[in-house]
């Protein structure tokens, strides 16, 4: 969802640091838990790029898988939900990776 | 346009003032910064006449093995609405103003709780609103009719408030100090998720007319809310809603949240839902009702 407003961020923040040098390839961090589906991103770069340092630019998208820590006993492990059980037992957990949206890196000509 | 949600770049955001029927629109964030004028046009009559220059011209820097230059960013892409949400912060902090973001489903009562919460508590808080929908001012009549001082902010297809929409509606509602500021989202329980508004909690209303599964499909807003009310529990003798069920879930996302079991109707369960509201203010309630009383300010001197 949403994923139009998260873009129009992208490019925004993206065409400010590029100033008036044209953009090749940015990569971006978005993490499985993220609520941010890559796919739509990549669905509505092309839209939200047009007329910018963006346009024909590559989107290479890295997605962060999800990680906990307990927070009982300390354990991390993977998680494909945002909430889950430790091997403890216990649901008190944090999610310590698999969050992410992030602009990693640009490459600018 | 956003294929999930219907939320799009052309909504056409509008704040309301109720108090003196005025409504202007704003220019939402989504505007560019930059406008690119470089000149990429072929003449006519050149010999590679074709309308995609821009990118032949790219595929030309790419395939000749010169790279461009990577400059590493590690940019939030939520940055601009986080930071503009953490001077709203500031806003209420210097302010000593409570201010809560409700979120739910659209139908879970949100309005009709606010209602309640304004009238039964008039004497002793001073609660002013922000409310949220993507058209209509119709629940902004109804708090209007409270009255209290409200604001309507129209998203048009926008699906959540963002924190410089919130901005604007403050300067407009221009909340006293030592009060209470309640944010009524836009009814949906996604998007207003991960867009912080400077509020000081999320407090999420889930009906008992909904599925009691709503918190393990929602895990994002269960997650980012302090507080969960589940309202029109006045309903439950005609219903198939297992409410040990509802909290278990509610639990297993978020161990920490607090559950208040409410009917906004009938005022079931309602005194639980002010006490703890009234936990949350740094100021003396009672001294609100009368206007030439002081108010206990904690303030260092």
């Amino acid at each position: 969802m949403h994923e139009l407003s998260i873009t129009h961020n992208i490019v925004s923040i993206v065409s400010e640091q590029a100033g008036n040098k044209q953009v090749c390839r940015i990569l971006l961090e978005i993490g499985k838990l993220s609520a941010v589906m890559p796919d739509a991103i990549r669905f509505c770069f092309d839209v939200c790029s047009k007329n910018t340092p963006l346009e024909h630019a590559i989107l290479q998208i890295h997605e962060v898988p999800g990680l906990a820590r307990c927070l009982d006993c300390g354990n991390e492990f993977e998680i494909e939900l945002l909430f889950g059980r430790c091997q403890c037992g216990s649901n008190r957990i944090q999610c310590i990776a698999g969050e992410e949206m992030k602009i990693k890196e640009m490459e600018i000509i | 346009m956003c294929t999930t949600c219907g939320c799009s770049d052309n909504a056409k955001t509008t704040v309301t003032d109720m108090q003196t029927g005025k409504t202007v629109e704003i220019a939402h964030n989504h505007n560019h910064e930059h406008s690119h004028d470089h000149d990429h046009q072929h003449q006519h009559g050149d010999e590679h006449t074709h309308e995609h220059h821009h990118a032949h011209a790219l595929h030309s820097h790419l395939h000749s093995s010169i790279h461009g230059t990577t400059v590493s960013l590690e940019a939030d892409i939520l940055e601009k609405n986080n930071r503009l949400a953490e001077r709203n912060r500031g806003w209420f902090e210097g302010r000593n103003i409570l201010a809560l973001n409700l979120v739910s489903s659209p139908g879970s009562g949100k309005t009709t709780l606010l209602e309640r919460t304004i009238i039964d508590l008039k004497e002793q808080v001073s609660i002013n609103v922000i409310e949220g929908d993507q058209e209509t001012i119709n629940d902004a009549e109804r708090i209007k009719n409270t009255g209290c001082k409200v604001i309507q902010i129209n998203t048009g297809t926008g699906c959540h408030l963002e924190s410089d929409m919130l901005a604007r509606g403050l300067k407009d509602l221009n909340p006293p100090l030592d009060s209470v500021v309640m944010i009524e989202n836009v009814g949906n329980l996604v998007c207003p998720a991960l867009f912080d508004l400077g509020e000081y909690c999320k407090v999420a209303i889930l009906s008992v007319t909904e599925g009691e599964d709503k918190p393990i499909k929602y895990p994002h807003m269960f997650q980012a809310s302090q507080v969960m009310i589940l309202n029109k529990i006045d309903l439950l003798p005609y219903l198939n809603f297992d409410v040990e069920t509802c909290i278990s879930y509610a639990k297993t996302v978020n161990p920490d949240i607090k559950i208040f079991q409410v009917s906004a109707t009938t005022g079931d369960g309602m005194i639980d839902w002010y006490n703890w509201l009234k936990q949350q203010i740094n100021f003396n309630p009672k001294t609100i009702q009368t206007k030439s009383a002081q108010p206990t300010l904690h303030r260092a001197t």
